[in-house]
């Protein structure tokens, strides 16, 4: 084998395990990196209830009650368990009925989850108002892009 | 092919092939920017500004894209002993390192309003700011060793033990729950039907294909410097010295 050869097996193999290696660490980090659980996972206890902790999930329609300006009740779901989230501040731009959230806060003792922070998730889908529009209403023009969400992925 | 390898043909190539890939990167720009800033309509949810992900997407890709050539430049480099696939590594370092930069910062700024937030700890935006730590890290260590070979060697080994990093960025909203959205296209399934509306796709794959050729410009405009630097010393070198009046000044 010319050394050259040698060379480059030897930084090949190098980087194999270095990928292993991370991958190996990753995995075991797996818990640890994610950003929040679904409401599943905290009904099952998988979620660190006794410290602050995010949740995640779309907002359910027809749950979000405001009672003035700034106090803000809804529920969220990943369409399997759902939790009720009490907030009070101002919500992001995003923030609507059947859309993704994620918020932070603890739970009570009531199992009402009282959030300090509340950030919206971009659901990655890109079309024009009017498109909107003709999919909530398919008697209008067709549409070409589907949004209507048949099951939610955390 | 092995003629050019060698820095001084590559030099002339380079600079006969600049004009061009700037020109065609030039309208690229302009055609993307019109159709994205006027002509794409406005989201329904985001209103205008999702328009910063034209600029926001094509950076993020060419920061992964420019690490994997600055890594394969290294390995190149490490294995083959060719100068010009270690000069095409460190000239490539500060390019990628902006892009990533500029990926971070519009990213920032279109979270703030669609998201709420300016920045959150989730597993993409840390993997990609790891992105940009490792560019510095190759900067600086490049720039700590004088010795041009042995500044390559350690250099490309630095690259290489970060690309880990690269399928992490991509896989990240895939294996775990982050804030930031999976991707609307790349994936197999996704190029048959795209979650972007098509009059807002085709101005974000030409502004790709803008960010891709300003890449390589701005590369062989980078490398025709390392070659100068590194090859000062030689007479082919000193010969375009005292062809070019303006510089014979400032070089006695």
């Amino acid at each position: 084998m010319k050394p050259r050869h040698k060379k480059l097996f030897l930084i090949v193999g190098g980087l194999a395990v270095l990928t292993v290696a991370s991958l190996l660490i990753l995995n075991a980090f797996r818990n640890n990196l994610v950003f929040y659980f679904t409401p599943t996972q905290v009904l099952a206890g998988k979620a660190p209830i006794h410290s602050e902790f995010r949740v995640g999930g779309l907002v359910e329609k027809g749950t979000v009650k405001k009672s003035d300006g700034l106090n803000v009740d809804f529920v969220v779901t990943d369409l399997n368990k759902s939790i009720p989230v009490h907030y009070r501040g101002i919500l992001p731009d995003l923030f609507r009925a059947g859309q993704g959230v994620v918020c932070q806060g603890r739970l009570n003792a009531r199992g009402q989850f009282i959030a300090d922070q509340v950030l919206a998730k971009h659901d990655a889908k890109y079309m024009p108002p009017e498109v909107a529009q003709s999919l909530k209403h398919p008697n209008g023009a067709t549409a070409q892009v589907d949004s209507t969400p048949q099951s939610y992925k955390p | 092919m092995y003629k050019y390898a060698s820095p001084k043909n590559f030099y002339a190539l380079a600079g006969r092939l600049i004009p061009w890939l700037g020109a065609v990167t030039l309208l690229l720009f302009i055609a993307g920017l019109y159709l994205g800033l006027y002509v794409a309509p406005p989201d329904y949810q985001q209103g205008d500004s999702y328009r910063i992900m034209f600029i926001h997407v094509p950076s993020a890709w060419m920061s992964m894209f420019v690490y994997m050539m600055m890594a394969g430049g290294g390995l190149v480099g490490l294995v083959w002993n060719i100068k010009l696939a270690d000069m095409l590594a460190t000239a490539s370092a500060p390019i990628g390192a902006s892009l990533t930069l500029s990926a971070l910062v519009t990213g920032s700024l279109w979270g703030r309003p669609t998201w709420g937030t300016y920045w959150v700890w989730d597993a993409r935006l840390t993997s990609e700011l790891i992105l940009f730590f490792l560019y510095m890290g190759f900067i600086a260590l490049q720039a700590a060793i004088d010795d041009p070979r042995r500044s390559a060697r350690a250099g490309a080994v630095l690259a290489l033990v970060g690309v880990v990093n690269i399928p992490i960025i991509h896989f990240s909203v895939v294996w775990w729950n982050t804030l930031h959205q999976p991707a609307s296209i790349g994936s197999l399934g996704k190029i048959v039907s795209p979650s972007i509306y098509p009059s807002m796709l085709h101005p974000l794959l030409i502004m790709s294909v803008a960010f891709f050729l300003f890449y390589f410009t701005v590369l062989l405009i980078r490398m025709r410097g390392e070659i100068l630097a590194r090859e000062r010393h030689t007479g082919w070198v000193a010969e375009i010295v005292r062809a070019t009046p303006e510089i014979r000044g400032t070089h006695p």
